[in-house]
């Protein structure tokens, strides 16, 4: 029988048997998660983001907007009428990292695609209590009138690819072109861009033409958020085991 | 050996400018200089320290007494106090922002979700996390009767931490974040601070090693049990792949449920070990030594000890009731958070039975005032907890202002009353004073923090229950009573009475800094010149 007295006399091994007890929990709870057919689940119509998209995600996190906005709809009655169908694990498969937040001080946004207009968002990205007197949200009016630089629009995509999302040698090596073109549905590569990244919006996000500014980028994110998903076809039982 | 800390410093200067110059992004470019400046700053201080001593640092006195690095101590109590008072102004801030959004200024750098993670970090990292390595440096020197191992490695902790505070501070600002709550610094901070800790590590255990005392303390079981468990957390939580190395922004190793649930054992797990670990070993070497009794019960210790840090690390999955995480997680989190009670209060017994036989300087001693109702709040929000974490409870509360009510009656009662009474107990010991310059003043903090305190959570419990209803609440034809935005308005007075709770407790700070200020400088209240609790390790205070 180990003596406690052992224990606190050495100092290795107390460190040791630290970090034996303090693995276990950790390794039972998140290892499983990896290989789970309920959390690795495949479902229709999740693909990654369109270099826009992701843009305007980074923008997203850079303000620090999942301080207030939870992206994770629960399986309640009431957040099922105010919100929409709860949230699967698939639709944040491609989110490195999560964003499902822990705070309303907001409203929940992981159905907020194509529930408002872009005009409604540009206006209330520019100042919320134009729209909704009540809110507490700051203005974002820098956003319509900075451009938008990403340093590196291929390797953010290459490095997700590297983590994990199935990005392809096309959608790398087309990713500034997308960047740029996903705001005019005029150019001539959109059907090849439809066909890299199905039900992607294509038009001018922050009624701005002459520029593609950082609004685009968020706009254009805030309006995919969970459309891609369609729930009419959407088989709950078919993950079950 | 000073040498190669100089080789080191060289290093770090040339690897700032590279990164300055190849920058991809302006942040790097800031990043990069703030980093080679640190670089030659201490180059210049260790170059000026070989010239002022070339020998190091004695271990003993002439009497045989072992001198002890309290140089290192004095330091981090103005850095805690410092940085406290900054993270405290920051909270106040942002909780003005909630009730009169105009605050946000409409700029990037002021906005309320860039302050909001400075306000945590500020308040856990800057203000915890220099309280922790000061104390922790304080108590493993006096608990083992040796002087703190190295020379300049406690100085390379010391200042390399407050390296990684205003390198992730100016990085919030700059819109730089991973977006993981109490993990935002992006990929190069987190090596920093892995090399940081890697060496904090070392000085605790080098000064273990060369302990005069057979069996090590109990406070040092659970600063060690912190600074390793914070080890594995902040790296396997921080895994990711920068997008260029000249560049800040990075991508997580993991995505969706995977991410989710690795942050909030990350998450938990920093509250668990953090904040709690670390100053349960505050709590079990200032209490004792401040009533002058000892721990009340040697087996509870270990009991406490080892339950607490196994039962922990599962609580995490508390966080992400009715998510889409599987249920079994959920249960499991959720089982193991209320068994968490029980090691938590054995705790609190442990620290508050301690005063038995000397329950009459509650009233005499306003230094254990804070220690004892820092306990006392303890064991308050370690029972909050576990009820929050109750599924049909989360229902209710999770996404509300219930949660950050929860929060701070643990951070500002527990972890801030805790760490103010280490203040005011180590400021006369480490400057050599026969006491506090006042003792009145004491009581006063004491005081005004306590109804701010009371105020703040009442405020946010009243707020986030509110809000929880209203969201679930249906009208006589089975609509929705309330749109979003009502529930919002709903919250502006709760808001406020929030902030004026924050303010009390930052004025109460101020009176702290004034009192401690006044210690240093070696004066004495007239007023109170012979009633003053002495510093009993103050040569011929008895």
């Amino acid at each position: 029988m180990l003596s406690h007295k052992k224990i606190e006399k050495n100092s290795i091994l107390m460190l040791v048997l630290i970090l034996i007890v303090v693995s276990i929990g950790g390794l039972i709870e998140i290892a499983p998660l990896f290989y789970l057919e309920s959390t690795i689940e495949k479902v229709k119509g999740m693909r990654p983001y369109s270099p826009l998209e992701l843009a305007g995600r980074d923008i997203y996190i850079r303000e620090g907007c999942y301080n207030c906005h939870s992206q994770m709809v629960r399986p309640l009655r009431d957040e099922a009428e105010r919100y929409g169908h709860y949230s699967l694990a698939a639709e944040s498969m491609y989110d490195h990292p999560f964003q499902w937040g822990s705070k309303r001080t907001g409203p929940d946004l992981a159905r907020v695609g194509g529930r408002y207009s872009d005009e409604w968002h540009v206006t209330h990205l520019n100042n919320p209590r134009d729209v909704v007197p009540e809110s507490v949200m700051p203005g974002y009016p820098f956003l319509g009138k900075t451009p938008l630089h990403v340093p590196d629009v291929a390797g953010s995509l290459e490095t997700n690819k590297l983590v994990g999302v199935p990005y392809t040698e096309d959608m790398i090596g087309n990713a500034k072109l997308d960047l740029a073109i996903q705001v005019n549905p005029d150019a001539d590569e959109i059907d090849a861009f439809m066909e890299r990244y199905p039900k992607a919006q294509v038009r001018d996000f922050d009624g701005n033409p002459a520029m593609l500014s950082e609004l685009d980028a968020l706009i254009a994110y805030l309006q995919m958020m969970g459309t891609l998903v369609d729930f009419t076809s959407y088989d709950v039982d078919a993950n079950k085991r | 050996m000073n040498l190669l800390w100089l080789a080191f410093t060289i290093i770090g200067v040339l690897l700032g400018v590279m990164l300055s110059a190849k920058a991809v992004d302006p942040a790097m470019m800031l990043h990069g200089m703030v980093f080679s400046i640190a670089g030659v700053l201490s180059a210049f201080a260790l170059i000026a320290k070989n010239y002022r001593n070339n020998s190091g640092p004695s271990l003993a006195d002439a009497n045989g007494n072992v001198n002890y690095n309290t140089e290192i101590v004095k330091a981090g109590v103005i850095a805690s106090t410092f940085w406290g008072v900054a993270g405290f102004s920051v909270g106040l801030l942002i909780a003005l922002q909630l009730a009169f959004p105009a605050l946000n200024f409409d700029l990037p750098w002021t906005n309320f979700g860039r302050l909001r993670p400075l306000h945590t970090s500020a308040v856990i990292f800057a203000f915890g996390g220099n309280i922790l390595i000061m104390t922790s440096f304080h108590v493993v020197q006096r608990t083992c009767r040796a002087r703190l191992a190295g020379d300049i490695a406690p100085w390379f902790v010391f200042w390399g931490y407050q390296l990684f505070i205003v390198l992730a501070a100016t990085g919030y600002l700059l819109g730089v974040t991973q977006s993981k709550e109490y993990a935002e610094p992006e990929w190069y901070v987190d090596i920093w601070l892995t090399l940081v800790w890697v060496v904090y590590l070392l000085v605790f255990l080098v000064t273990i090693w060369k302990r005069q005392e057979k069996h090590i303390y109990v406070a040092n079981w659970f600063f060690l049990a912190f600074i390793v468990t914070i080890a594995m957390l902040h790296i396997v939580n921080n895994l990711s792949m920068p997008v260029s190395l000249a560049g800040v922004k990075s991508y997580s190793l993991f995505a969706g449920v995977q991410s989710a649930l690795t942050q909030w054992w990350y998450g938990h797990n920093a509250v668990g070990f953090f904040l709690t670990a670390g100053f349960l070993g505050i709590m079990y070497y200032f209490i004792p030594k401040r009533v002058n009794r000892p721990v009340y019960s040697y087996r509870l210790s270990i009991i406490h000890f080892w339950s607490l840090i196994f039962l922990y690390i599962w609580a995490g999955p508390h966080h992400l009731h009715y998510t889409a995480l599987p249920d079994w997680a959920q249960t499991l989190g959720m089982t193991f958070s209320i068994m968490l009670w029980m090691p938590s209060w054995g705790g609190m017994i442990n620290g508050l039975m301690t005063l038995s036989g000397a329950w009459d300087k509650l009233r005499t001693d306003p230094v254990v005032r804070f220690l004892v109702t820092s306990v006392a709040f303890y064991g308050m929000s370690t029972f909050e907890g576990p009820l929050m974490s109750i599924k049909a409870v989360n229902a209710l509360s999770h996404y509300t202002d219930w949660t950050i009510g929860h929060v701070h009656s643990g951070a500002l009662g527990w972890v801030a009353y805790i760490s103010f009474g280490a203040l005011y107990f180590l400021t006369p010991v480490v400057w050599k004073r026969k006491s506090l310059y006042s003792d009145a003043l004491v009581n006063l903090h004491f005081w005004i923090s306590t109804v701010g305190i009371l105020l703040y959570i009442t405020a946010m419990w009243v707020s986030g229950i509110l809000q929880g209803l209203m969201w679930r609440a249906y009208d006589a034809f089975g609509f929705l009573e309330y749109s979003f935005s009502e529930t919002v308005e709903a919250m502006h007075p709760f808001y406020v009475i929030r902030a004026g709770g924050g303010a009390l407790f930052l004025i109460g700070s101020l009176i702290m800094v004034y009192n401690l200020w006044r210690t240093v400088r070696g004066d004495v209240r007239a007023k109170e010149a012979g009633s003053l609790v002495p510093n009993m390790e103050f040569a011929g205070a008895r």
